[in-house]
């Protein structure tokens, strides 16, 4: 009896233990691998942000995930299967993000993540479309009289340590024959309090992060200004993985669509009066005629659901970005004499 | 006249006493006057929703702008739960406040109705558990290694299987809630949480690991951690001073000594980065079961240590003793050796304990987000960037309920335990 009871426990935590990691395991579907047919099967696109960047991805007071890169979720998902709630939103780190999506955990990556050569060639990775083009920015108190960084030789400037602001910072002032005292800190509250208590002249990072403190800083904002070189480039994109083309496909013309449909001057709110339009390009975008939809495996009406969904490129921008002072500059479409140019959709 | 005792006794003391009693004072003083006089209670919101902080702002430095908790505590306690259903980590919270309740009381620990019908009754609820989790994992294996969909071959055969599962889960229950109240309280309080927080029965909407967040995943992590950890811990300790085997020793040397050696950022890092790589593709084990059973490794490394330090604190007679009358190892194991080294290490046991309850934030580097992370992404809202200070304050002082908590029923179980030893 003695024997019997410490085996009994045995066994009984044993299956404990083996339900547990049974459980929790989806069973792949075996029709097919495309991202799209698991999507389909799963009736949900799994989204890697960060869900910590304000203007990106963060869950605002009711937990609801608002921002650019959220959007951009939302917007491939109303795509692929034709609902923009029909998704789950996954934090990733910097660390484990680029995991995250090759291991299949996430079938889009949508995370204020620079497109650069190395990433797309060595990591079994593709951007499909630039969601924010930034760039490597300073922010220097007003008082300080500095106009350009080109006055700032000799600077102290406050920045996070082994981000590639850092490395930025270091290639341009060398190649401007340039010196600089960088004084780095590892936590953002402290770096930006070190600068707003005078401990470096000016504090560097992507120009976005700096205009969304200098506007957290409400009335004082106005003490601060932000210089208008921009001294690197940072295209901030979302990525699918490498052999799953179609997806790439959904992915890069949901983006095309939404660009479109600024030009043409469709939004959330008036899609359904351009339901009738005559212009052709409007009707092909909308799926009132050809197969544009089919061509990329999905409803003719995909654009349209986008564009209810979360609206055109400028509504997405105006609704997560501006709010915190940030303007557009080349993150216009290519008619307003931003970068945003979308590829004709016939 | 305790005073003059201990407070005026000397001149000396009486000067170190009037000088603490002042800067004491003053701090106080201070601390009311930022937190209660003038602190900012509200701020009135825009059009749009997004809160004016231009009042917090101006306040800033000489008082505390606790809108910033009125606004997002819901945020911070509860992460992204679905907002219309978050009394249910709400309710989960206070299951889990009244599950540590409960178990301080000493009486519920006592033996239940103990018959060999509920016995049996018991271990056969137990076995249909084991019986359907053995078959899913064979299928599982069966679907990684050899390609077979067992699953979808069989499938009246396992969800009989299932459906026996189900019962033999109410069964073993049931039958722990007489056998042993303690442990039949705490399986039937997990399983409720459990149901809370998954939900998809009795037609509670389903809700993601992902979406969780917040308090729930801080009490989850550290109470089945510890939970799991500790009888682990015993073990691996009995097993690394085991004499007559020495590659089970071996075993629990190699163990101990490698989860020590790394930080557990580390291994939570392996589970998180490393091992999904290693799974075939679409095969997704759950990111928050991958840290909890992180976190169950490492805490029972330290524990390991924790309690052996009070195996080797018994005098071998103790041991010896129990031999001479005939005791079995199981038997001498559980009735002399563990209840007296056990209570010995009441004190370092705690301390672990409260260490990992706070460790467990560290799973924020592999994007789960527990309490201290949402107080984080609570700070990223641009109107409440500079606020800091007020959230990090309530965030203390709800990891020190928790841990002082565990630390008075430390000091209460020490008192009784120990009181035959007069200390």
């Amino acid at each position: 009896m003695v024997r019997f009871w410490p085996m009994c426990a045995t066994a009984v935590v044993a299956g404990l233990l083996l339900g547990g990691l049974t459980s929790g395991q989806a069973l792949a579907d075996g029709s097919g691998s495309a991202t799209l047919d698991a999507a389909r099967a799963r009736g949900q696109v799994v989204c890697g942000i960060s869900g910590q960047v304000a203007g990106f991805s963060l869950p605002d007071s009711q937990g609801v995930m608002r921002g650019l890169d959220a959007d951009t979720c939302r917007a491939i998902t109303a795509a692929a299967l034709g609902d923009a709630n029909k998704l789950k939103f996954v934090p990733t780190t910097a660390q484990n993000r680029f995991t995250a999506l090759q291991s299949g955990e996430v079938d889009l990556l949508s995370r204020s993540t620079t497109w650069t050569l190395s990433r797309e060639g060595n990591l079994g990775l593709m951007f499909a479309w630039v969601n924010y083009y930034d760039g490597t920015g300073f922010l220097v108190k007003k008082a300080s009289g500095v106009k350009s960084v080109k006055e700032m030789d000799g600077a102290s400037i406050c920045v996070q340590p082994g981000t590639s602001t850092e490395l930025a910072i270091t290639d341009y002032y060398r190649l401007n024959k340039m010196k600089f005292t960088p004084i780095l800190i590892q936590e953002l509250a402290e770096v930006q309090g070190a600068f707003l208590s005078g401990r470096c002249d000016a504090y560097s990072t992507d120009a976005s992060a700096l205009a969304t403190f200098r506007f957290s800083q409400g009335a004082k904002a106005d003490d601060l200004i932000l210089l208008p070189d921009i001294i690197s480039k940072e295209p901030l994109g979302v990525m699918v993985r490498k052999g799953d083309d179609k997806w790439f496909d959904i992915a890069r013309w949901t983006f095309a669509a939404m660009i479109v449909a600024e030009e043409k001057g469709i939004t959330q709110e008036n899609v359904d009066t351009f339901l009738t339009s005559t212009d052709p390009d409007i009707r092909r975008l909308l799926g009132v005629e050809g197969e544009m939809g089919k061509a990329l495996g999905l409803d003719p009406k995909f654009a349209y659901n986008v564009i209810k969904a979360v609206g055109n490129l400028g509504e997405m921008w105006d609704r997560n970005i501006t709010p915190m002072g940030v303007p557009r500059g080349i993150n216009n479409i290519w008619t307003k004499g931003g970068l945003q140019y979308a590829p004709p959709m016939r | 006249m305790w005073l003059r005792v201990n407070l005026f006794n000397t001149w000396l003391s009486t000067a170190v006493t009037l000088a603490l009693g002042y800067v004491i004072l003053r701090a106080g003083i201070a601390a009311v006057e930022w937190g209660v006089v003038r602190a900012v209670w509200e701020v009135p919101y825009g059009p749009t929703g997004i809160a004016d902080t231009a009042s917090c702002q101006s306040a800033k430095g000489s008082g505390a702008c606790w809108a910033i908790i009125a606004d997002k505590y819901r945020l911070i306690l509860f992460g992204r739960f679905p907002y219309d259903q978050q009394w249910r980590p709400a309710i989960v919270v206070l299951l889990f406040v009244a599950l540590f309740a409960l178990s301080t009381v000493r009486a519920v620990w006592r033996r239940g109705l103990q018959t060999r019908l509920i016995q049996r009754a018991a271990i056969a609820g137990a076995m249909l558990i084991v019986l359907d989790n053995l078959a899913d994992f064979l299928a599982l294996i069966a679907q990684i290694g050899f390609g077979l969909d067992v699953l979808r071959s069989f499938s009246l055969l396992f969800s009989v299987l299932a459906t026996l599962n189900f019962i033999g889960k109410w069964v073993l229950t049931l039958g722990l809630l007489f056998l042993w109240p303690a442990i039949g309280v705490w399986v039937a309080t997990l399983a409720v949480i459990g149901m809370l927080m998954f939900g998809g029965v009795l037609g509670l909407t389903p809700v993601a690991v992902d979406y969780w967040g917040g308090l729930p995943i801080t009490l989850i992590l550290a109470t089945f951690g510890l939970a799991f950890a500790f009888p682990l811990a015993i073990l691996v300790a009995l097993g690394r001073r085991s004499t007559e085997m020495p590659a089970v020793k071996t075993l629990c040397v190699v163990y101990v000594e490698l989860i020590r050696g790394v930080p557990l950022i580390s291994v939570l890092f392996m589970a998180s980065v490393m091992f999904p790589l290693f799974m075939p593709p679409g095969i997704n084990i759950d990111k928050l079961l991958r840290a909890q059973i992180a976190v169950i490794l490492f805490a029972a490394a330290y524990l390991a240590e924790v309690v052996r330090g009070g195996l080797q604190a018994l005098p071998k007679g103790q041991s010896e003793a129990a031999d001479a009358m005939g005791l079995s190892y199981w038997q001498k194991t559980a009735f002399i050796i563990l209840p007296q080294a056990l209570r010995l290490v009441i004190p370092p046991l705690v301390n672990t304990f409260i260490g990992f309850f706070k460790d467990t934030s560290l799973v924020l580097i592999i994007g789960i987000f527990d309490l201290l992370t949402m107080g984080k992404v609570a700070l990223s809202d641009p109107p409440w960037q500079s606020f800091s200070t007020e959230i990090y304050v309530a965030l203390a002082v709800v990891y020190i309920l928790f841990c002082y908590g565990m630390s008075r029923y430390s000091r209460g179980l020490e008192r009784e335990l120990n009181s035959a030893r007069g200390r």
